[in-house]
């Protein structure tokens, strides 16, 4: 009647139960994430753009000024407001608007700062319907057509990058920080005395890793796409795939911190050390071409920023696997040698 | 073959310059339970630890079933081994049943997980998680997993160190019945009331040497045939020296160790009689005088003039 119990299962579940167990964990890993997003996309939601702010002038008291400030008054591409003169240099000094234009019978006068950005385009815009009301003709037919489209928006490049930070940050606390806590309770060296397969130890964080990715994954994209109307251009599959080896790939680096540290101030202290350059580098947020140049080779060899890339092109631009050698090779790369090393250093006390 | 659970020879462990364990010799004989007796910082926990394959010998030999570790038989020997560690804080958040359940998918044979939480009285506490555990009920839990491989040899490291007097006993009931029914016990203790219940054998470690080795019985006995008479002296006539005491013919020793003086006599009643008369004649007023036959903490205070523990 004795059961027989599989060593690996028990080990998975018991991975499993710890995590679910300790809600501050659950937090991090899913709750961080969707407020993150949550907050970003609204803070960044798509808006229509600022109409440019209109200063206007009368020098003139005469019928066709009233007129040309009545046609500005009324026109949908601007916002137009009469100053007396002083106070509307006073609002352009101050960026409270972006032109002033003084209306006499002569005609208009443009005062504004090139160096605002806004400033030369408003310009132009009041002039364009200053011209047009006073009868210019516009010799070439042109049409507008207005894009906002899904996978263009802010959000749509916000929640790949989330998506691939939250799959570091659970990989690198869920490993390597788990391990440096049982060191510490000298609950590793408690297993080195069983004939526990020391490949099974570590393949139940492989398998814990991987069903909680697939959870993750889940979540996080299902948030999206309710709440925002985010969707995958690309594949769903090749999306998954590039989690697991993006996970993989941050096991194998927390793995190697993990390997040797024996208290979890010092871990802690190693997490941050990596992953927050990463979060400022990689991309998550804006995109790592403005930083310069130079540095561009250099970020693109973070694993975050690799995982961010892939995820991104499969996310936004519907890329597949083929298309995503650089990155996915530096992953592979990263995950390799932190297994390689982590197994060669590792330490049961 | 019929190897013994243990034996080692000329076992040594340096830290850098520090010896933990300066050559010892020891074999323990299947179905017994043997003491390593010490103070803390005799090096009993690294012998163990050794022996339970945790560290290497710096030189020695070392056999557990006539197999040595590192030779490809190590998940042989450990699947025959079942070790306590000193405090190893298991999984918080799994429960007792879990826990168990857990370290008793590790081994090829063994009890029944049920039958494990019985042995160690835990049937109530099964469902509720580790960290909620007392004290005791933790070292039981941990008992349960080193016996949950059925093994033939059991480590158990300072099991009761900092239980109270009833958790200690329901331990000590556990270990005796593992060793009625066949299994070899290796315990390390610096309480000398647990190595008298429990241990056949006993070694007496100090500064990572065995400094004595026997049964209880003959530990105590070698100290020959005295008891003891403690007191401390509440006033005495001016110039009273204790050395007057040394001249009565029934007491063997006179010391005073932190304002208690201990006066070593022989075991007849007539020498404890003679004591109190010198007492009196000396004018000498004891308080919380006290007698008691030989310890296991005697033999180690007349080995090394220390105490095992500083009370």
């Amino acid at each position: 009647m004795t059961e027989r119990l599989n060593p690996l299962a028990q080990l998975v579940l018991a991975r499993l139960r710890e995590f679910w167990r300790e809600p501050g964990i659950v937090f991090w890993v899913f709750g961080f994430p969707l407020l993150m997003a949550l907050g970003l996309g609204l803070a960044f939601r798509s808006k229509t753009p600022a109409r440019p702010l209109v200063a206007v002038v009368l020098v003139d008291d005469s019928a066709s000024v009233a007129k040309l400030s009545e046609t500005l008054g009324r026109a949908p591409e601007l916002q137009a407001r009469v100053l007396p003169a002083d106070e509307a240099f006073r609002a352009l000094t101050r960026a409270k608007v972006d032109v002033v234009v003084e209306l006499s019978n002569q005609g208009a006068h443009y005062r504004f700062d090139p160096t605002q950005d806004k400033s030369p385009i408003a310009k132009m815009v009041v002039d364009g319907v200053l011209q047009r009301a006073s009868g210019r003709i516009d010799p070439l037919s042109s049409r507008e057509d207005v894009v906002s489209e899904p996978g263009a928006r802010y959000i749509d490049f916000l929640m790949p990058g989330l998506i691939a930070m939250n799959v570091m940050g659970s990989s690198m606390w869920g490993v390597g920080y788990n391990l440096v806590v049982a060191r510490k309770r000298k609950l590793l060296r408690r297993y080195a005395v069983t004939p526990m397969r020391r490949s099974h130890f570590l393949l139940s964080y492989f398998f814990s890793r991987a069903l909680f990715l697939v959870l993750e994954l889940g979540v996080l994209l299902g948030f999206g796409k309710l709440v925002f109307g985010c969707t995958i251009q690309g594949h769903l599959t090749t999306f998954l795939l590039i989690g697991f080896l993006g996970a993989g790939a941050f096991a194998g680096i927390s793995l190697l911190i993990g390997a040797r540290i024996q208290n979890t101030e010092a871990a802690n202290g190693w997490m941050n050390l990596l992953q927050l350059p990463m979060w400022v580098l990689s991309g998550t947020f804006f995109s790592y071409e403005r930083f310069p140049a130079f540095l561009h080779l250099p970020i693109e060899l973070l694993p975050l920023t690799a995982l961010v890339n892939a995820m991104r092109a499969v996310f936004n631009d519907g890329a597949g696997l083929l298309q995503l050698g650089f990155p996915l090779a530096v992953l592979a790369v990263w995950g390799g040698a932190g297994f390689a090393l982590a197994l060669k250093w590792f330490r049961w006390q | 073959m019929n190897a013994p659970p243990i034996r080692c020879e000329k076992l040594v462990k340096r830290y850098g310059d520090k010896v933990a364990v300066a050559g010892i010799d020891l074999e323990v004989r299947a179905g017994i339970c043997f003491g390593l007796l010490g103070p803390n910082g005799a090096g009993k926990t690294t012998t163990v630890e050794m022996l339970e394959g945790l560290h290497a010998p710096t030189s020695g030999t070392m056999r557990l079933f006539g197999e040595s570790w590192g030779i490809g038989k190590d998940q042989w020997i450990r699947d025959k081994v079942g070790v306590q560690l000193q405090d190893t804080q298991l999984a918080d958040k799994l429960t007792v049943r879990e826990v168990v359940r857990l370290f008793r998918s590790f081994y090829q044979g063994g009890k029944d997980v049920e039958e494990l939480i019985r042995l160690v009285h835990l049937e109530a506490e099964a469902e509720q998680k580790f960290h909620t555990l007392s004290g005791g009920q933790k070292q039981r839990v941990a008992l349960a997993t080193a016996l949950a491989g059925a093994p033939d040899l059991l480590f158990l490291d300072e099991p009761t160190t900092g239980l109270d007097p009833r958790a200690r006993q329901t331990l000590w009931k556990v270990v005796e019945q593992f060793r009625e029914d066949g299994g070899t016990i290796v315990l390390t203790t610096h309480y000398m009331d647990e190595a008298a219940i429990l241990c056949d054998e006993i070694a007496v470690m100090d500064l990572g040497q065995i400094i004595a080795r026997g049964t209880p019985r003959s530990l105590v006995d070698s100290l020959g045939d005295v008891q003891f008479v403690e007191f401390e002296v509440g006033s005495a006539p001016p110039g009273f020296e204790l050395a007057q005491l040394q001249s009565e013919p029934a007491i063997q020793k006179v010391e005073e160790r932190r304002g208690r003086i201990r006066v070593t006599i022989d075991r007849a009643l007539t020498a404890l009689a003679a004591v109190i008369e010198a007492l009196e004649k000396a004018q000498i007023v004891p308080i919380g005088l006290s007698t008691h036959q030989a310890t296991l903490d005697d033999v180690f205070l007349h080995l090394t003039g220390k105490q095992l523990v500083d009370d």
